[in-house]
């Protein structure tokens, strides 16, 4: 397959795995401890464990899987909005497919659409505009989520409904930004990271720049990303160079996508259409400061929260769950109390456990190979597997 | 009698005798209400196209003599499956296609030779009669292909909004000749996991048949009857272990049926799965997985491991078999475990889907 397969040659991929051993060899915190790499993107999570890359790594060297899949980190309380939304007769609400099975206190935007809520899937924020040119006796909301990888597309969408004159959509914004999210992480007192994964697609948007910080305050070193099998493992190996050689950077291995100063035009799309919020509530995380954003007044007419009432109301998260812990590093997800038992993929109780791209879940599907070198007992010939039932 | 009045009566005998002829553009609750109306439908549509004795006798059953299922085998098969399918027609088939092969299929898979049909046929009040005849000659032409008779059938019209458009059950019956064994539960360590060609096409169609993706592709699907390929490999090995037609929840689930069936290990290598490109762009753009992506034409065997390029070449003889590919191998280390051996060298768990498959949103 062109310009994929190029990024999954499994020759390359041993090479790499190997002067990755070589480097953490030399690197002498890697003797007291495993080196602890935040892949920050749910991209990058979905990739390691689809591709088995952490199986390639020597030992002393752990993934922590971040707050980066934009589902995982929806509060609760925020889908209750959604479902109350999707429930007034006159809406339409529309949302990304994956967005569907996030539970909310009561129900999922799914069980509102069994119980009679038109809830429908798009591809593209652009798919809700068609909707509402077509049903103008409709009210059609689109569930704006995810960083800043998705937000450049939300943002050309009012936009354009703006140009229209359309007086019938809508946006309900959960949208969140990366920055202050991996500042909070950094500013916890019980965080081990020795260095970071950014993440590509929002690196896209916002270029390189923004992250100077986490290597100049926090003396982190910090590797942008892509998602192809060797992307990550290449990226993994930029991040040991600069532990082995005591640098701290922003290197940027994705270049072939990722400008460094970003892309200017999808940047003034979405500071014309929105301000950051003094705090928005993640599932897991709690409350962080300037780290959602909602709609500038100059286009208050597409949003969801003034146009409709919302309840707005915070629902905790589940006393039992430890996702905060999980994507600090503090803990593996399997080590949290309720792992595979209270908290499965088909009834899940924190957030990590909700999108396929969310730490646990990615290990209760998928990563049991690893749980399992732990415990003995899937095994054949050559190298010893082993899986946990 | 006048002799006026004998021509009128030989003109509404001969009309009466005459065939019924469906005459309306669109599906009405007449059509389903048993008069005349319902009558000419049927006769029209329905007993016109399938064409065969069973059906033509217009009794509520088709009677089928035991010498002649005897004379197949020893035991029967019998299966049912019901249809719904958004759109009803897409690249490479319509439902029509899928009703008839779905359930053959269902039957060849565990060895039979498929028979009889029957039809079961809920219509919404204002489907245009053209879509149904288009669905009809599907049937008729899957079931040639196939070489099974529909010999029974039912027709309901509900009202507009009671359902959506057209949805069709199909049961069957098939025979299994003496000396077949083919089970979930056979699956041994040292056999051979072999699929019948290309993964996903009918999932990928489907998507892109929906209008809802935007994408440029040719793909069409895969649905076809499989009963052909199935007597072919047990010509080459008549000790076939597993075979599972990998519809809904595709090939992943069937690995993990026969895994956990058999209380075996299936290992899966990524790189000798059968995928078009298109099939894996449109999975790289979304966010699927091709091994959970629905297939209507592909088969999944297990097979003792000194038959298995026997089989394999025999299903690559066979139009529908021709891509056909050994995609892994069982072995014992632990029940009910689906194992894939990425293209990259590592190795991660196949599990049972949980809900339906959703794209990502990024």
């Amino acid at each position: 397959m062109k310009y994929v397969d190029e990024f999954r040659d499994p020759e390359k991929a041993r090479t790499l795995a190997k002067e990755i051993r070589d480097l953490v060899g030399r690197i002498e915190r890697a003797r007291r401890r495993p080196l602890q790499i935040m892949e920050v993107c749910g991209g990058h999570t979905h990739s390691i464990f689809r591709y088995g890359i952490q199986q390639m790594l020597p030992d002393e060297v752990e993934f922590v899987h971040g707050p980066g899949c934009p589902v995982c980190v929806l509060p609760m309380g925020r889908v209750d909005d959604c479902v109350a939304l999707a429930e007034r007769p006159e809406v339409i609400f529309t949302t990304f497919g994956d967005a569907m099975r996030v539970p909310g206190s009561k129900k999922s935007l799914l069980q509102a659409k069994a119980d009679g809520a038109d809830v429908r899937m798009v591809y593209s924020p652009l798919d809700a505009l068609k909707l509402a040119r077509e049903n103008p006796g409709r009210e059609v909301v689109f569930f704006g989520l995810g960083f800043e990888t998705t937000m450049p597309s939300t943002a050309m969408t009012v936009l354009q409904a703006k140009a229209e004159g359309l007086r019938n959509f809508s946006l309900f914004c959960n949208h969140i930004t990366i920055i202050p999210t991996i500042k909070a992480i950094l500013d916890s007192p019980d965080m081990h990271l020795d260095g970071f994964l950014g993440p590509g697609h929002v690196s896209m948007v916002i270029g390189t720049r923004p992250y100077q910080f986490i290597a100049r305050h926090y003396g982190k070193p910090i590797t942008i990303a892509g998602f192809e099998p060797l992307d990550v493992l290449q990226a993994v190996w930029m991040v040991l160079r600069q532990i082995a050689e005591g640098r701290c950077e922003v290197e940027n291995q994705y270049g072939r996508v990722v400008p460094e100063e970003g892309n200017a035009q999808a940047l003034a799309a979405i500071h014309e259409v929105f301000e950051l919020r003094e705090f928005f509530e993640w599932r897991g995380l709690g409350s962080i400061d300037h780290s959602g954003v909602r709609i500038r007044d100059a286009y208050a007419e597409f949003d969801a929260e003034r146009k409709f009432s919302v309840p707005n109301v915070r629902i905790a998260d589940p006393k039992s769950c430890q996702c905060g812990e999980v994507l600090k590093g503090v803990i593996k997800p399997h080590e949290c109390k309720v792992f595979g038992t209270a908290c499965t993929p088909e009834t899940p109780l924190g957030a990590l456990m909700v999108s396929s791209e969310g730490a646990c879940a990615a290990y209760y599907s998928y990563g049991r190979i690893e749980l399992g070198s732990k415990h003995g007992r899937l095994q054949h010939g050559g190298p010893q597997r082993r899986i946990n039932p | 009698m006048s002799d006026r009045a004998e021509a009128a009566v030989r003109v509404i005998e001969g009309s009466l005798r005459k065939r019924g002829r469906l005459r309306d553009s669109h599906i009405t609750l007449a059509h389903g209400s048993g008069g005349k109306a319902m009558r000419d439908l049927i006769e029209d549509v329905f007993v016109g196209s399938f064409d065969n004795p069973a059906l033509a006798a217009l009794e509520d059953q088709a009677v089928v003599a035991l010498s002649e299922l005897a004379s197949h085998g020893d035991r029967l098969a019998f299966t049912t499956d019901t249809f719904v399918v958004n759109p009803l027609f897409f690249p490479g088939g319509d439902i029509g296609t899928l009703a008839v092969a779905g359930t053959v299929n269902d039957l060849a898979v565990s060895g039979a030779k498929p028979l009889f049909l029957s039809c079961g046929i809920v219509m919404e009040e204002g489907l245009p009669v053209e879509a149904l005849r288009r669905v009809v000659a599907s049937m008729k032409r899957t079931a040639e292909q196939a070489g099974v008779y529909i010999v029974t059938g039912d027709t309901k019209v509900v009202e507009r909004g009671a359902a959506d458009k057209l949805f069709i059950n199909t049961a069957g019956i098939g025979v299994v000749p003496e000396g077949i064994s083919i089970s979930a539960r056979n699956a041994r360590p040292g056999d051979a996991v072999i699929v019948s060609g290309y993964l996903g096409d009918h999932g990928t169609a489907i998507l892109v048949a929906r209008n809802e993706l935007a994408l440029e592709t040719q793909i069409a699907s895969d649905c076809q009857p499989l009963n052909g390929l199935v007597e072919t490999m047990l010509r080459a090995c008549p000790d076939l272990h597993c075979l599972r037609d990998a519809t809904r929840g595709g090939v992943a689930t069937v690995l993990n049926e026969f895994a956990q069936s058999s209380g075996v290990t299936i290992r899966v290598r990524e790189a000798a799965l059968p995928l078009r490109q298109e099939v894996k762009g449109a999975c790289e753009i979304l966010g699927l997985d091709p091994l959970y992506l629905a297939n209507e034409g592909k088969l999944v065997a297990v097979v003792p491991a000194e038959a298995a390029q026997r089989v394999l070449a025999a299903m690559r003889a066979h139009p529908a078999g021709e891509h056909a590919a050994v995609i892994g191998e069982v072995t014992g280390e632990q029940a009910g475990v689906v194992v894939l051996q990425t293209v990259f060298g590592g190795e991660r768990i196949i599990d049972m889907l949980v809900g339906e498959q959703l794209p990502r949103i990024c």
